[in-house]
């Protein structure tokens, strides 16, 4: 049985003038220990699946339907306690900005056993023994003198170190990192990446990585939920999605990468900009920015259907899957 | 005074920037073992850089936050005075000059930032935005004249021209980056400083802007000085890359030369830390420690302290940047002295 | 250029400012009546039955009229007459006129002051800075109506009541302009510190503005929100200074009163049983600051972008 099943979610946002659907019908299973990465631009609605999976959508926001199943119960069935109680211990969270996630006013020591004291009858000394084991376990040094310290004597990288830390402190058995690494420096972002990717794998917990970085999501995940404009468009093995990808956006993307292109050549752009999600076009929502588009396009939102090994959403796959193998055979 | 025939457009000399982090005396004033001092902290933001644009080369600038590349961009362009050392355009000096001796370099120096939502006046329509620069600098143009100027550039970047009443609020992120180019290119200028132009917008939108970017370089023969963080843009846009790391030059080399053999130890972390399609794990140089605050720097290698090859005389003493056999210049003791190659 | 300004209004219209107002019955309604105020003091002399400054119209015998729902009300004074048989309405109309007139002219003066030192400070920054806010800090030390009435008091006993009476009206605006100006001068000088630090007023010179246009044409068109909110509790304050200063005889003659000179004037009669001469143009001021620190309070949750972006 999976862990977390999301079925059909929606979630909209009522604005002054209309009401926007930021969430159109949303579905995937995760595994126990499992990896799973979303990817999407800003306004694609990454952020807000992992929000709304922990309940954590603020005003205007709320889920207009659809059920999320964690563990075999229905997160949306659950009163705020009880979701209070999955929340932080079951399911962890982690922030972008490692400089505004973790209070200011209160020592890296406080606010772990602040955490684990919400959660379990334990005593402050016992607390501060666990929090020790789990800094150790992200590999910061001198953990015992770090408990007093305040987060603005630690850096960035090491301050993401620490939120990591709070995540793991109650052993959940889903962390979801939104971000985690945007606001880092190349080299920490690498080295917070591999520590993150080394604990899911040594304590069999599942990760939702939400990221804008398909780079990262090759390097870290199993399967990957490629979203455009509130909607899952591509789903699949992560492997596949990124060698061989089948929805025009995903190509796209990949694409646009100056990995991709001959330097100095023009890179291969996706013309246009994501529609705002109050100004959606009729039929497929890609359908303005799209090369292959034809007249069904505009008209028809496409199925969400298997093909060749992944799940794609789009009208014209099966042509596009020909001219490129076509292609592939020519080049 | 202007040589037309120097292949340098920008020359950097020596050039050094520090920013005092105690201002007013009663912050200098400090007490510490049962003595009051008067101690003034500064930051270290560029120190003793030198290097040279060539005309017609996009220049790159990489290095991790605080590494002083913004502040190399800001200096060249101006916009702050160095603490010590030079700025040449076409081999006139010019960090020296005043407001108006530095008006004709104005029109021949623009500069792209990184935020389109704060380079942009947001009480000022695009119309109002681009025209103004033109204005200033050609009093006794129409106002016809100079909208059309403005409508050739906004044409030239991609912005319908009937838009130019709309403010920027009204536009995406990516389309306000154009608009942003848009008015540098109204100052028809040879030299274009961009500080992190795409590191705000989204990944499809960079491919845009960073090919709108190259279009003007083809058609109207710019110079470029591009900041950025990110080396796969870096491997993809310039001729040559500079690589910063606390303020000062580490690594000087062709773009192909730096990417297939990265001599200095910091530049080669640098490039394998940066996620690939290809990966399925991450596969990087582990670097020790963490970065180092810029503020009373040590005399040795900036970057000693989290060098796997960093010995006795990297810590004493500060690596001269020195040419390779490829035409590669790296400021590293253990590069010099063979320990690597 | 009509579709322009049709477009412009149609923005305006769609503004959260706009939104917001039409959704809050409190500064709906204090706007109502400061709307009010202003058109009944603009077109005072068409709507007052009498004219109070014209001693033909006030006869003695009329003196300390009560307001008309009151035993022996004449119905022609509806709100009663004064010790000098003034007829009170039409005085409150034109008292009114007179402080609000002294009220926007000394905060317009104040923002002038204060806008032109804080542009220059901030922007300036370095020694301009320090010695242009020590200033600010030394004038902020004294209390606005201590200096007035040490200058007020000492022109009057330079100049004689007479000329003083004349020219009192532009040393009331004079003075409580003056004696104001930090209070912008600080404000704008923080937004400016912190407009300046965005990429645009570097955008700005590197295009090779000079500063005076950048000051003016960049960054005090992004200041204007908190000059804005300020500016309305500031009206209200020199009202109030104002009303303070002619209730002490400092203000506005007995001749040509102002809201203050009429509450001043009556307050020898209250324990006579005369309590309107005093309370009813002391409600109508109550009222009128009430309703500009109301509209104030609203415009400052509105234009707080803190308060609503979040």
């Amino acid at each position: 049985m999976s862990l977390l099943s999301v079925r059909d979610l929606v979630v909209k946002f009522a604005m002054r003038h209309q009401t926007l659907t930021a969430l159109d019908h949303i579905s995937f299973e995760l595994a126990q220990g499992e990896r799973l990465g979303i990817v999407g631009e800003s306004g694609a609605g990454k952020s807000i699946t992992g929000f709304a999976i922990l309940n954590l959508l603020s005003q205007p926001g709320f889920i207009a339907g659809g059920k999320i199943m964690f563990d075999g119960k229905d997160m949306a069935a659950l009163s705020s306690e009880e979701i209070r109680l999955i929340r932080g211990d079951r399911i962890a969270m982690i922030f972008q900005d490692p400089m505004v996630t973790l209070n200011p006013v209160l020592t890296i020591g406080e606010q772990m056993v602040e955490t684990l004291q919400a959660h379990r009858n334990i005593s402050r000394s016992d607390a501060e023994k666990i929090a020790i084991v789990k800094l150790r376990e992200v590999y910061i040094p001198a953990p015992e003198e770090r408990l007093s310290q305040y987060p603005h004597e630690l850096s960035g990288g090491m301050r993401q170190r620490i939120i990591i830390a709070i995540a793991l402190l109650l052993d959940p058995q889903l962390i979801i990192a939104d971000e985690p690494t945007t606001a880092l420096d190349v080299t920490i972002q690498a080295d917070i990446m591999e520590l993150l990717l080394e604990l899911c794998q040594n304590n069999k917990v599942s990760l939702i990585l939400i990221t804008h970085d398909l780079g990262v999501v090759s390097q870290m995940t199993e399967r990957t939920l490629v979203m455009y404009a509130g909607k899952i468009i591509e789903s699949g093995k992560t492997r596949e999605i990124v060698n061989d990808p089948q929805h025009p956006y995903t190509q796209g993307l990949i694409n646009a990468l100056p990995q991709q292109t001959v330097a100095g050549h023009r890179l291969k752009q996706i013309p246009g900009n994501m529609p705002g999600l109050g100004s959606l076009p009729p039929g497929c929502a890609f359908h303005p920015r799209c090369d292959f588009a034809t007249d069904i396009c505009k008209k028809s939102v496409p199925e969400f259907v298997s093909f060749a090994d992944v799940k794609v959403a789009c009208h014209e796959v099966a042509r596009l899957h020909k001219t490129k193998k076509a292609e592939a055979k020519d080049g | 005074m202007v040589d037309s025939i120097a292949p340098d457009l920008i020359e950097v000399k020596n050039l050094e920037k520090r920013f005092a982090l105690d201002e007013g005396f009663l912050e200098t004033v400090k007490f510490r073992g049962g003595k009051i001092l008067r101690e003034k902290r500064e930051v270290h933001a560029v120190n003793n850089v030198s290097l040279n644009i060539v005309r017609g080369e996009a220049l790159c600038v990489v290095g991790e936050s605080g590494c002083g590349k913004s502040t190399l961009a800001r200096l060249v362009v101006g916009l702050l005075k160095p603490s010590a050392g030079q700025v040449l355009y076409g081999g006139t000096r010019i960090d020296n000059l005043s407001a108006k001796d530095m008006l004709p370099y104005r029109r021949k120096m623009q500069m792209i930032f990184q935020n389109p939502y704060a380079s942009l006046n947001a009480r000022m329509s695009i119309e109002q935005a681009l025209m103004e620069p033109v204005k200033v600098h050609n009093p006794r143009l129409s106002r016809a004249e100079i909208f059309d100027k403005v409508a050739e550039v906004m044409q030239a970047v991609g912005v319908d021209p009937s838009w130019a009443k709309r403010y920027p609020h009204e536009f995406s992120g990516g389309q306000r980056q154009r608009i942003a180019i848009a008015r540098a290119l109204t100052m028809d200028p040879e030299f274009v400083i961009a500080d992190e132009p795409i590191s705000a917008l989204d990944v499809s939108i960079q491919a845009q802007v960073l090919n709108l970017m190259l279009e003007a370089k083809d058609q109207r023969g710019l110079t470029y000085l591009f900041i950025t963080h990110d080396l796969s843009v870096v491997q993809h846009f310039g001729t040559r890359v500079a690589v910063f790391y606390l303020g000062s030059l580490c690594e000087l080399a062709d773009t192909k030369t730096l990417f297939d053999t990265p001599k200095h130890p910091y530049t080669q972390a640098l490039l394998s830390a940066v996620p690939k399609l290809s990966d399925e794990a991450p596969s990087h140089i582990r670097l020790k420690g963490e970065i180092p605050t810029p503020i009373n720097l040590p005399p040795g290698c900036p970057f000693e302290s989290r060098c796997v090859h960093a010995n006795a005389r990297c810590l004493a003493e500060h690596p001269a940047p020195l040419q390779k056999p490829d035409g590669a210049i790296v400021a590293c003791h253990a590069v010099e002295e063979g320990r690597i190659d | 250029m009509s579709t322009d300004t049709l477009s412009r209004w149609a923005r305006f219209k769609s503004s959260n400012l706009v939104h917001d107002f039409i959704h809050n019955k409190v500064a709906m309604v204090s706007f109502l009546i400061f709307a009010a105020f202003v058109i009944a003091t603009v077109f005072a002399p068409l709507i007052a039955p009498f004219d109070p400054y014209d001693p033909l119209q006030i006869n003695i015998m009329n003196s300390e009229l009560p307001p008309s729902w009151q035993d022996g009300a004449d119905p022609q004074f509806v709100l009663g007459t004064d010790d000098q048989g003034r007829d009170l309405w039409s005085a409150i109309l034109y008292g009114t006129r007179i402080s609000l007139i002294i009220g926007i002219c000394a905060v317009a003066l104040q923002a002038f002051l204060g806008i032109t030192i804080g542009l220059l400070a901030g922007y300036v920054g370095g020694r301009t800075d320090s010695i242009l806010m020590r200033i600010a800090d030394i004038q902020l030390s004294f209390s606005t109506l201590m200096v007035a009435i040490i200058v007020l008091a000492v022109t009057k006993a330079l100049f004689g009541t007479q000329s003083f009476n004349e020219y009192a009206l532009f040393m009331l605006v004079l003075v409580i302009g003056i004696a104001e100006w930090p209070q912008y001068a600080r404000t704008v000088r923080a937004t400016v510190l912190a407009e300046k630090k965005k990429e645009y007023v570097d955008a700005a010179k590197v295009l090779g503005f000079g500063p005076i246009r950048i000051m003016l044409r960049h960054i005090l068109p992004n200041s204007v929100s908190p000059i804005f909110v300020i500016s309305t509790v500031q009206v209200a304050n020199a009202i109030i200074s104002e009303a303070s200063l002619s209730f002490l005889g400092l203000g506005m003659p007995v001749s040509q009163p102002s809201l203050g000179s009429l509450i001043a004037s009556g307050q020898d009669y209250i324990f006579s049983g005369s309590w309107w001469i005093t309370a009813i143009p002391g409600f109508f001021l109550v009222l009128l600051v009430l309703v500009i620190n109301l509209l104030g309070d609203w415009l400052r949750d509105v234009l707080n972008p803190k308060l609503y972006k979040g």
